[in-house]
């Protein structure tokens, strides 16, 4: 009925991630289980030589926090940062 | 994004004693967010929780954690912590180790604070094997899994963990894997605000010795596992409940029932034998059957 019927978009959530790098020890536990798949093992590693995880599709992101829940190293988390 | 932002688990954490010595890809770590959230959720107040491990990898726990936090000798946390409950009442105790230190060693305690109703939660991490110690095997060890100490295949009968809780009387039994974070948060949060003894076993990856002697691949690989093979069935009758070598693993929460605490069998018997002379022991943070 109202004019801008056709332009409303469903609410999308946004979110980012915080890793520590230097936590990780590379079991992949965030990128396989992120709903988004918005994780990637990046190609660079750390101090210790493992791959942290890097935000390879940051608009993917819902800031769920998941990653964090599965992260045995405590070294990445999600936060929402806006809702769009 | 702001620099500010905290990981949720970090003030639970020693932070000073990070990084953990957890292989990667152990699922130990994973089992502490669920604790944390947890902690959050239920609102406990921290100054008046304390942890208590005995002795292996999930042992650890307890010095990692940024609570009143007492790692005793190995299989001894359930009486430590019984200790520490019948000398401060007001204490919300939790323990938290494997299942080598709880059920082997320190089994006989393990019952006998199920059947006196003691009120204690206990966090059992089962990874099928003495970690610490180089994958020895344990009580919950799967029938023909190898082992430093079964090379041949182990042939013992294993313990069925939530059977043997359920049995001994425990008032709150699940079980859940490490893949199951949101259940499993949700089940100790839940445990938390109970009265009585509380058992939630958390399966769990051991890559480095349980996985790799038995070609099982890595955390990752142990995780997938959980996740094509469980089925959640609250409420299962928990006999049923016994886990084979790489068979497929029922979780959830199967009992919440309640019965008198230690504390208060003892505040009644001695009221009915002592009358009014007797001052009733005080009964902690759950008392008056509040969340009975
Ligand atoms: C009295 C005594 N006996 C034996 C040991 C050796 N020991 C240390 S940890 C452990 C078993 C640990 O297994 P579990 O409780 O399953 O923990 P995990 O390391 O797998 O997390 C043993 C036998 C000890 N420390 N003290
Ligand atoms: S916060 Fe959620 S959506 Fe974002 S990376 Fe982590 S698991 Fe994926
Ligand atoms: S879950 Fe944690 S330790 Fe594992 S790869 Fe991701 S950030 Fe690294
Ligand atoms: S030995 Fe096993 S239980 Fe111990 S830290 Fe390594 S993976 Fe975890």
């Amino acid at each position: 009925m109202s004019d801008n019927e056709g332009t409303k978009k469903p609410k999308k959530v946004l979110g980012t991630v915080h890793v520590d790098r230097d936590r990780c020890k590379g079991c992949a536990f965030c990128i396989e289980f992120c709903p988004t798949h918005a994780l990637e093992l990046d190609k660079g590693f750390n101090a210790k030589g493992y791959h942290p995880p890097v935000l390879a599709r940051p608009d993917d992101c819902n800031g769920c926090d998941l990653c964090g829940l599965y992260c045995p190293d405590f070294s990445i988390f999600g936060v929402m940062t806006k809702v769009a | 994004m702001s620099d500010t932002a905290t990981n949720p688990v970090n003030p639970y954490l020693r932070l000073e004693r990070m990084p953990s010595i957890w292989c990667p890809g152990c699922g130990i770590g994973t089992s502490v967010n669920c604790f944390a959230r947890a902690l959050t959720q239920a609102k406990l107040d921290l100054k008046m929780t304390s942890i208590v491990s005995g002795i292996g990898c999930t042992g650890r726990v307890s010095g990692y954690m940024s609570l009143d936090s007492f790692h005793t000798t190995h299989g001894r946390a359930i009486p430590f912590a019984t200790g520490l409950k019948l000398a401060n009442p007001d204490l919300n105790v939790i323990v938290y180790s494997g299942e080598g230190d709880l059920m082997a060693i320190g089994g006989n305690h393990f019952i006998h604070a199920a059947r006196r109703n003691m009120d204690l939660l206990v966090v059992c991490v089962n990874n099928f094997t003495y970690g610490m110690t180089g994958g020895q095997v344990s009580p919950t060890s799967p029938g023909g899994a190898t082992y430093t100490t079964a090379p041949f295949g182990q042939f013992e009968e294993p313990f069925n963990l939530p059977h043997l809780a359920d049995s001994c009387g425990a008032v709150y039994v699940s079980r859940w894997t490490t893949f199951h974070v949101r259940q499993l948060t949700k089940s100790m949060r839940e445990a938390m605000t109970k009265k009585g003894f509380r058992f939630i076993e958390v399966i769990s990856p051991c890559p480095t010795l349980y996985q790799r002697r038995n070609k099982l691949g890595d955390g990752l690989d142990a995780m997938k596992f959980y996740k094509e093979s469980s089925v959640v069935k609250n409420g299962a009758d928990t006999r049923d409940l016994n886990i084979g070598f790489q068979t497929p693993i029922t979780v959830g929460n199967f009992v919440n029932r309640s019965r008198p605490s230690f504390i208060e069998a003892q505040n009644k018997r001695y009221t009915e034998v002592f009358g009014p002379s007797y001052k009733p022991y005080p009964e902690g943070p759950h008392g008056n059957g509040a969340n009975a």
